[in-house]
C-alpha cells in the first residue's frame, strides 16, 4: 500500500473582505451621522410659586414693545447701545439683575436679539418677566 | 558584457493593517452617531451671537413652534393646554432633559412666553433658545 502523500490541512478564515465589509458599515454609519451640535442661548426658569424680594437699586428693567423698541431704565434705546449700556451698569453694581420685559406682540428675533446683547454683556442674573 | 541577475523587488502595499484601521473609525462613528428621531416642522431659528451648545444630545426634548402658531413636541403637534402634561410625562420619564426651544423668527413672543410658562408648571427648568450663529 503506498502512503499518501501528507496533506496538512490549513483551515482558514477568508479574511480578505472583511476591510470591504468595515467600508461598508463605516459609510452607513458616516452618512447617518449629524455631526451639528445643537446650539442656542441657554436659560434656567426659576422653579413656580418661588417668587424672592429683590431690593429695587438691584434690578435693570428692559422693555421690549410691540414695534420692537427697547427701552431701558425708562430712556428709549436701540439695541447697539444696550451691551454698553447693560457693561456700565454691572460694573457699578456687580449684583444687578436683568428683568427682561416683552410684549406679547413681539417678535421673537427681536427678543433673540435683546437676550443676547444682555449675555453678551455679561449678565448672569437674568430674569424673565412674563408679559401681563 | 554580462547582465546582472534580474533582482526581484518586491512592491506590496501592507493590507494587512487596514482592516484594524478601519475598524478603529468604525467604532468611532458608531459611538458618536445619535439617530435623528424627529424632523420637526419647518422654522427659521433666529440667530445670536452669545450661543452655547447643549453637551447632551440624548436628553433633549425639541418644541417647535411655526409662525403660525402650530407646537409640535418632538413627534407629537400639541397645543397650548396639552404642552404641559406632556412635558411632565417627559420629565418623569427622564428628569434630566432639557428643553430646545426651536421657534421660528417671526413667532409673537406672547406664544414663546406661555410655552415658558407651562414648562415652568410641568417642572421643566433647563431651557435652551435655539439659534443660529450670527456672521
Amino acid at each position: 500500500m503506498v502512503p499518501r502523500s501528507k496533506r496538512i490541512a490549513r483551515p482558514a478564515i477568508p479574511t480578505a473582505s472583511l476591510p470591504d465589509i468595515a467600508f461598508l458599515l463605516i459609510i452607513f454609519f458616516l452618512v447617518t451621522t449629524t455631526m451639528h451640535m445643537d446650539k442656542g442661548i441657554g436659560l434656567t426658569l426659576p422653579a413656580p410659586g418661588r417668587t424672592t424680594e429683590v431690593p429695587k437699586k438691584n434690578i435693570c428693567h428692559i422693555w421690549v414693545n410691540a414695534l420692537g423698541e427697547i427701552m431701558c431704565e425708562g430712556e428709549i434705546i436701540t439695541i447697539s447701545e444696550l451691551r454698553e449700556q447693560i457693561k456700565r451698569r454691572l460694573a457699578d453694581n456687580p449684583r444687578l439683575i436683568i428683568s427682561l420685559k416683552a410684549d406679547r406682540e413681539t417678535k421673537y428675533d427681536v427678543f433673540i436679539d435683546v437676550l443676547d446683547q444682555v449675555k453678551l454683556a455679561g449678565a448672569k442674573r437674568i430674569s424673565i418677566a412674563s408679559p401681563e | 558584457m554580462r547582465f546582472r541577475r534580474k533582482v526581484g523587488v518586491e512592491t506590496a502595499i501592507p493590507t494587512s493593517s487596514l482592516s484594524d484601521i478601519v475598524f478603529l473609525l468604525l467604532i468611532f462613528f458608531m459611538v458618536s452617531t445619535v439617530f435623528v428621531r424627529y424632523r420637526g416642522l419647518p422654522v427659521e431659528l433666529p440667530s445670536a451671537k452669545k450661543i452655547e451648545r447643549i453637551e447632551t444630545k440624548r436628553h433633549i426634548t425639541y418644541i417647535w413652534v411655526t409662525a403660525e402658531g402650530r407646537i409640535c413636541i418632538d413627534d407629537m403637534i400639541v397645543n397650548m393646554p396639552q404642552v404641559k402634561s406632556v412635558i411632565y410625562r417627559k420629565l418623569s420619564k427622564n428628569p434630566r432633559i432639557v428643553v430646545s426651544l426651536k421657534c421660528d423668527k417671526n413667532v409673537p413672543y406672547g406664544i414663546v412666553s406661555d410655552i415658558m410658562e407651562e414648562l415652568k408648571k410641568a417642572g421643566a427648568l433647563r431651557i435652551n433658545f435655539a439659534t443660529k450663529r450670527k456672521k
